[in-house]
């Protein structure tokens, strides 16, 4: 599985170097393929409501209003209809794309399986939402995905009649059909925000909507496509003719050549079977449970930091069972805990500078505590020599920290960057550990645990708590690119901060604190 | 001008997913059947006969049973297989006894096949067996059809209706 997940995310990686270079990290759709999913579904939905207005259930109505909407109406109803098309395929190969991109990072084991579960019906819900669509317009292909699909159906054992014969002949076709299909055109996209919904209920802030660049850029190109390219129907279907030939829509309509040319049954095992493999995948194997966070009551003020900045809803607030005077406490649901550690890294009492007791946050990560991570700092710096010592802090997912063979450089990983509260740089610098503080998150600018970059850089900026201190030379503090993605890239940035450090030169240039031994 | 090339390259990507988009949403086309072959569809749904005839149960009998459930016949629910045949111009191109559907085996039995035939006049013949008889058939329905090619000609079973029904 693992070879896999590296050869996927090779690919990956490569892609999305190619389109950081145009779009940059922030509108790079490989970064937002969930919420580019979510707008693409925006986009059906309206269209979707445009188009129903002229739209006649009939057996030749369908087609007639279909057609009148294409033709006679093309430059509104016909451009609705086309963005309805191209955005339902948009739709489709952005779910892909997220599912194959989430799985080559690992993203779907241990805690966050339920959101890679609940994706699985997703699925299922957006091919049938297509089908059924593809089956209203009653033109030829609709009669071969009516005709394939119900022969299709008609293998498994749960309907008393044969539902294919309905298409048997024109004269044995009910409107009442066409109503069924509306109905189920509509119920199914709701029950898929339903389950939109539940996917989501393990995340915090999700991303349901892309930015403001991407999402016009991407609107911009369904409606240039719509205008370019207007998506037609093929002829009136006539059950008295074999659709021989047909324009299939491959996002959608895949399984059925599968059908035809494997037979029905081995069909639906590879579907049954195909979606059973994907639901598992996250115990395939299961993830090696890394620690959580452990709240410490008797330093934990209630703030609500860690429930605000925790990325997967695992913090909940509760009314205080101490007895100490705060209205609440955080708790940690160990379930929905992925040991990102972000949490600590926003406890405000999560400082390195304590002298008169032992550095227990409120909130800190089981088996890799904040006072581990002090430890660790000052053993890798104790053997740094020159006048542009380097601390590079740097996430465990990302590029990664070790064998950075550069003189006066150490090196320690962190389970998130966001896991690393603000006030150790300040601790490396004004104890002079290091000259400078190089942080390395994620590569390509997208956090693991997804708020960590951001996080860091709001805290870095003065913008989140709990903030950098003003006394801290910024120049001091150095930051991996974006768009960095290789070793190569980021020993040149290490060593480029490194060499435009400022020498420092008898005093240091920001107010020392008092140098008292850590407990 | 580093603005410029940005936006020209996120043109670039965007005309070529709408490239993608737009061309796999109807193509490569997908050929399912003979375009140069005729089709013809056997398709029924008929209940044969019940296994056997209506009983009077006995007195014993009833005597056994709950009160609320006593009723003066007993009445197998077990229905006989429909046999059909299909004869496309002498040749037998589907002969089979097909059980009734129903865990009590008192559902009707199901039929859906297909053959492809050149265009052309074919002789059809197409015959069904729903009692006990052992030879010969119920029903039965000869037609000289012409058939271009992608027409499909449905042969269906209506007994309301008097038998087969041939449909193109």
């Amino acid at each position: 599985m693992q070879v896999l997940q590296r050869a996927l995310q090779a690919v990956f990686n490569v892609l999305e170097g190619w389109l950081d270079r145009p779009f940059g990290p922030d509108w790079n759709p490989l970064y937002h393929l969930g919420a580019l999913g979510f707008f693409y579904f925006w986009v059906v939905a309206v269209s979707g409501i445009y188009i129903y207005i002229f739209f006649d259930t009939g057996i030749s109505e369908a087609y007639d209003s279909v057609e009148y909407m294409t033709h006679d109406q093309w430059y509104l109803a016909g451009v609705m209809r086309s963005l309805h098309r191209y955005a339902s395929d948009g739709m489709v190969a952005m779910m892909m794309l997220h599912m194959v991109r989430e799985f080559s990072l690992d993203r779907h084991r241990g805690s966050r399986w339920f959101t890679w579960f609940t994706g699985v019906p997703i699925l299922w819900l957006v091919v049938i939402c297509g089908i059924t669509g593809y089956w209203l317009v009653w033109d030829t292909l609709a009669q071969y995905i009516a005709i394939a699909t119900t022969e299709w159906l008609d293998w498994l054992p749960i309907f008393g009649e044969s539902v294919a014969r309905n298409f048997l002949a024109a004269d044995l076709l009910d409107d009442r059909f066409f109503s069924l299909m509306v109905f189920l055109h509509i119920a199914v996209p709701l029950i898929l925000l339903l389950v939109l919904w539940i996917h989501l209920q393990r995340v915090t802030k999700p991303e349901v909507f892309p930015a403001r660049g991407l999402a016009l850029g991407s609107f911009a190109m369904l409606l240039g496509l719509s205008l370019f390219w207007p998506a037609l129907s093929q002829g009136p279907a006539d059950l008295s003719q074999v659709p021989a030939v047909v324009g299939l829509d491959w996002f959608y309509l895949i399984a059925y050549p599968v059908v035809e040319i494997w037979g029905a049954g081995p069909a639906w095992a590879l579907t049954f079977g195909g979606s059973l493999l994907i639901a598992m995948l996250p115990w395939l194997p299961p993830l090696r449970r890394r620690s959580v966070a452990q709240v410490d009551l008797a330093n934990c003020n209630g703030c609500t930091r860690c429930q605000e900045d925790c990325p997967f809803a695992a913090i909940t607030m509760t009314p205080r069972s101490d007895g100490r005077p705060f209205e609440r406490e955080a708790v940690v649901d160990p379930e929905l805990c992925t040991g990102c550690g972000i949490c600590a890294g926003a406890c405000p009492t999560s400082t390195p500078f304590r002298r008169a007791s032992a550095l227990v946050p409120g909130i800190d990560l089981a088996d890799r505590p904040l006072k581990d991570l002090r430890q660790q700092i000052q053993e890798a710096t104790a053997g740094l020599t020159g006048d542009r010592k380097v601390l590079v802090l740097g996430c465990e997912h990302g590029i990664g920290t070790g064998q950075m063979a550069i003189d006066g450089v150490a090196q320690v990983p962190l389970p998130c960057i966001g896991a690393l509260p603000p006030s150790f740089i300040d601790y490396v610098l004004s104890r002079d550990l290091a000259d400078g503080v190089f942080l390395a998150g994620c590569k390509g600018g997208e956090c693991y645990s997804r708020f960590g970059l951001r996080w860091t850089a709001q805290r870095l900026a003065g913008e989140r708590d709990p903030h950098l201190r003003a006394r801290v030379p910024r120049e001091r503090i150095g930051q991996l690119e974006p768009g960095a993605r290789s070793k190569a890239k980021m020993t040149a940035a290490v060593s480029a901060f490194q060499a435009g450090l400022p020498q420092r030169s008898g005093e240091i240039e920001h107010p020392r604190i008092r140098q008292e031994e850590t407990v | 001008m580093i603005r410029v090339f940005r936006y020209t390259g996120q043109a670039l990507v965007y005309v070529l997913f709408a490239a993608f988009l737009g061309y796999f949403s109807s193509a490569p086309s997908y050929t399912h059947f003979p375009p140069d072959q005729a089709l013809i569809k056997l398709s029924l749904a008929h209940g044969a006969k019940r296994e056997g005839g209506c009983r009077r149960f006995t007195q014993a009998e009833l005597q056994k049973m709950a009160p609320n459930m006593r009723r003066p016949m007993d009445c197998p629910r077990q229905r006989l297989p429909v046999v059909v045949e299909l004869i496309i111009d002498g040749e037998t191109r589907y002969s089979a006894s097909v059980p009734p559907t129903g865990l009590s085996g008192d559902g009707r039995s199901r039929i859906y096949q297909r053959f492809s035939v050149r265009p052309g006049k074919h002789a059809i013949v197409a015959r069904l067996r729903d009692s006990d008889r052992s030879e010969g058939f119920d029903y039965e329905k000869t037609a000289e059809i012409e058939l271009t090619a992608r027409q499909s000609l449905a042969i269906d079973f209506r007994q309301e209706m008097g038998g087969f029904l041939f449909r193109w």
